[in-house]
């Protein structure tokens, strides 16, 4: 019971469910948001897991092990930039979508 | 045995200029307007190609790979750029394409008229930079969470070239691609996690010496090479790429099909020679030339079964990319040949440049088509030959290289590919060759058919397309014809850098 309680430990599992429930959402929901949603929630489990890493590679004297925590900050900075990228696509495709079924005429053939 | 360290060597700095040129481009656009966007973006071209050919001289007048170590901090802290010759291949590669397609994409554009375009053509011209700074950046990438990056901003860069036109079928598609490729690179970046706390480091030299047999970085490598094959769309990941490459306009298809899906085979091409213990790459290279197999014969029987010459020519994508796989069963090495010595190591070296040329050249003459015809339906195409002869013959030159026949780069490629099978005794893989290559006839010759065909009402092009554009097609389809004339045996460029890397093989 003391070993799951170890910090390290327990981020490493957090982390791999969390990447469970991610992939779960992204491979069996149709709507697209909640595969956007599940993508994210599967970038939180392995930045946890990057936390572990971390912990379980800390030299001595020190908490945790710098680097993955840099990689971390990249790796959520690029995350955050693809759900933008997304989201907006969503977006778009929503309001054409939205105009198509305004006006249902040729133009609906194309889809 | 002393440790293989990064140093930087004379011309090393050639790499770092390769990535960031194309960036600076982009913000030059970005700083002085959609204006003189084609202008800066040409400028651009010119430069990049003499840098990649610098890279290539480089590589050749020295026999030895080229490094960079960005500020002088060693890994695992820093990050190194190496390009070896197989990058230099790529590099040079990408470079000409890239060049060709901005030059049809520059006289296509002086064509179109109306004045909704200009943003979708300075959209298309930061994208096409950004695309060809983050494929340079994969191509020499030595850190592993350096080249997630560098994939992540080539997947920003190609999904808003899916949908230039902004169309919603293409929103769509442009969406799934996005989504694909998430998954894919989240998956290559939690086995990038995993790598870093076994080993301790990303750098991909210094994993070559230490990597071993064990579960993490067997786990690590699995969910690795999952995540890339998503993105280089292997059979059965394979569903978003026909409506994704087929709906781009013709340029973006011809740099989406021939260069972006080629990162991520290369990555895969990476780890499972250079990171992974000789068993697990031997389960790694039979599992990916299964997929590779299917991949061939499937998708070429889907290209066949077409309507749309866009959507043909974007299955004959996915079942070349096939050919590219079947590569690591033939380019196992033994102990006295390391894999980059064998023929199949070269056969699938060429087979990727080929390829590439192509695949673009066949995709910028669909453009064309499309531009004169208005569409792409290859059943109301008859007697196209007679208006276009040009890009007739681009699309036949390009399809010799396909299928495999002499002299083409593609005939070279398989041909090498077909004795490597032959020699290791793999009836299957040389069998699954060989149907590809008849199978990859049958849909080239469709169209090729139809070029020739006399119909009764002769066919009328919508509107006048210049020679100049035909030719953009014509030229890469030329090169693609011109790589079959390389002797047949293991290429001493592709080799260069190579020794010393995976010690596990060295004697």
């Amino acid at each position: 019971m003391m070993a799951v309680l170890q910090p390290g430990v327990l981020f490493g599992l957090c982390g791999a469910a969390l990447v469970g429930i991610g992939l779960f959402a992204v491979i069996t929901h149709p709507g697209l948001l909640r595969r956007i949603v599940g993508c994210n929630i599967l970038g939180a489990g392995i930045f946890l897991v990057f936390g572990a890493v971390a912990r379980r590679g800390a030299g001595p004297g020190f908490d945790a092990d710098p680097v993955p925590q840099a990689l971390v900050i990249t790796g959520i900075v690029v995350a955050f930039s693809a759900s933008a990228l997304a989201v907006a696509l969503l977006k778009r495709l929503a309001e054409l979508t939205v105009d198509d079924r305004a006006a249902p005429d040729e133009s609906r053939s194309g889809l | 045995m002393t440790p293989l360290v990064h140093a930087t060597t004379p011309g090393g700095f050639l790499l770092v200029l390769a990535t960031i040129l194309p960036v600076c481009a982009v913000l030059a656009i970005l700083a002085s307007g959609p204006r003189s966007a084609a202008r800066i973006a040409l400028a651009t071209f010119a430069a990049g190609l003499a840098v990649a050919i610098a890279i290539a001289t480089e590589l050749i007048s020295s026999g030895k790979a080229l490094s960079y170590v960005v500020g002088a901090w060693q890994p695992p802290l820093g990050i190194a750029l190496r390009a070896d010759g197989l990058s230099g291949a790529m590099l040079v590669m990408t470079a000409l394409v890239v060049v060709a397609v901005g030059l049809f994409a520059h006289i296509q554009h002086g064509l179109q008229t109306d004045a909704g375009g200009g943003r979708a053509q300075t959209t298309f011209w930061v994208m096409l930079l950004a695309l060809w700074s983050a494929l340079n950046a994969v191509f020499v990438g030595e850190d592993l969470f350096n080249l997630y990056v560098a994939l992540e901003l080539l997947t920003f860069a190609a999904v808003p070239l899916v949908c230039l036109d902004g169309r919603a079928e293409t929103v769509t598609a442009a969406l799934r691609y996005l989504l694909f490729a998430l998954i894919g690179s989240l998956l290559y970046l939690l086995g990038a996690g995993l790598i870093y706390g076994q080993y301790g480091t990303l750098d991909l030299l210094a994993l070559a010496q230490l990597a071993r047999q064990d579960p993490a970085l067997a786990v690590a490598l699995a969910l690795m090479i999952v995540g890339l094959l998503a993105k280089a769309a292997l059979f059965p990941l394979h569903l978003w790429l026909p409506p994704a490459h087929a709906g781009a306009p013709a340029p973006a298809s011809a740099v989406l099909s021939a260069l972006v899906i080629k990162a991520p085979v290369f990555l895969i091409l990476r780890l499972v020679l250079d990171v992974a213990p000789p068993q697990a790459a031997a389960i790694a290279g039979q599992m990916l030339a299964v997929l590779g197999a299917a991949s061939i014969l499937f998708c070429s029987v889907m290209a066949l079964r077409q309507a749309r010459l866009k959507l043909m020519i974007a299955y004959s994508t996915v079942a070349q990319i096939g050919y590219l796989f079947i590569v690591f069963p033939l380019a196992a090495g033994s102990a006295d040949l390391p894999p980059w010595g064998t023929i199949a190591w070269t056969g699938g070296a060429l087979q990727l440049v080929s390829h590439a040329l192509a695949k673009a050249a066949m995709f910028l003459a669909a453009g064309v088509i499309a531009e004169a015809f208005g569409h792409d339906r290859i059943a109301d195409l008859g007697g196209f030959g007679r208006v276009l002869p040009i890009s007739a013959a681009a699309f036949g030159l390009a399809g010799l290289s396909l299928m495999g026949i002499p002299p083409s780069g593609g005939f070279v490629a398989k041909c090498l590919l077909l004795t490597a099978a032959v020699i290791q005794g793999n009836p299957w893989l040389a069998a699954t060759i060989l149907a590809g290559g008849v199978l990859a006839g049958a849909y080239v010759f469709r169209v090729i058919d139809k070029a020739l065909a006399v119909p009764t009402v002769p066919i009328v092009a919508r509107r006048a397309v210049p020679r100049r554009l035909e030719c953009a097609a014509l030229a890469l389809a030329i090169a693609a014809v011109l790589i079959g004339f390389v002797p047949l045996r293991p290429f001493g460029f592709l080799q260069i850098g190579r020794d010393g890397l995976n010690l596990a093989w060295a004697p």
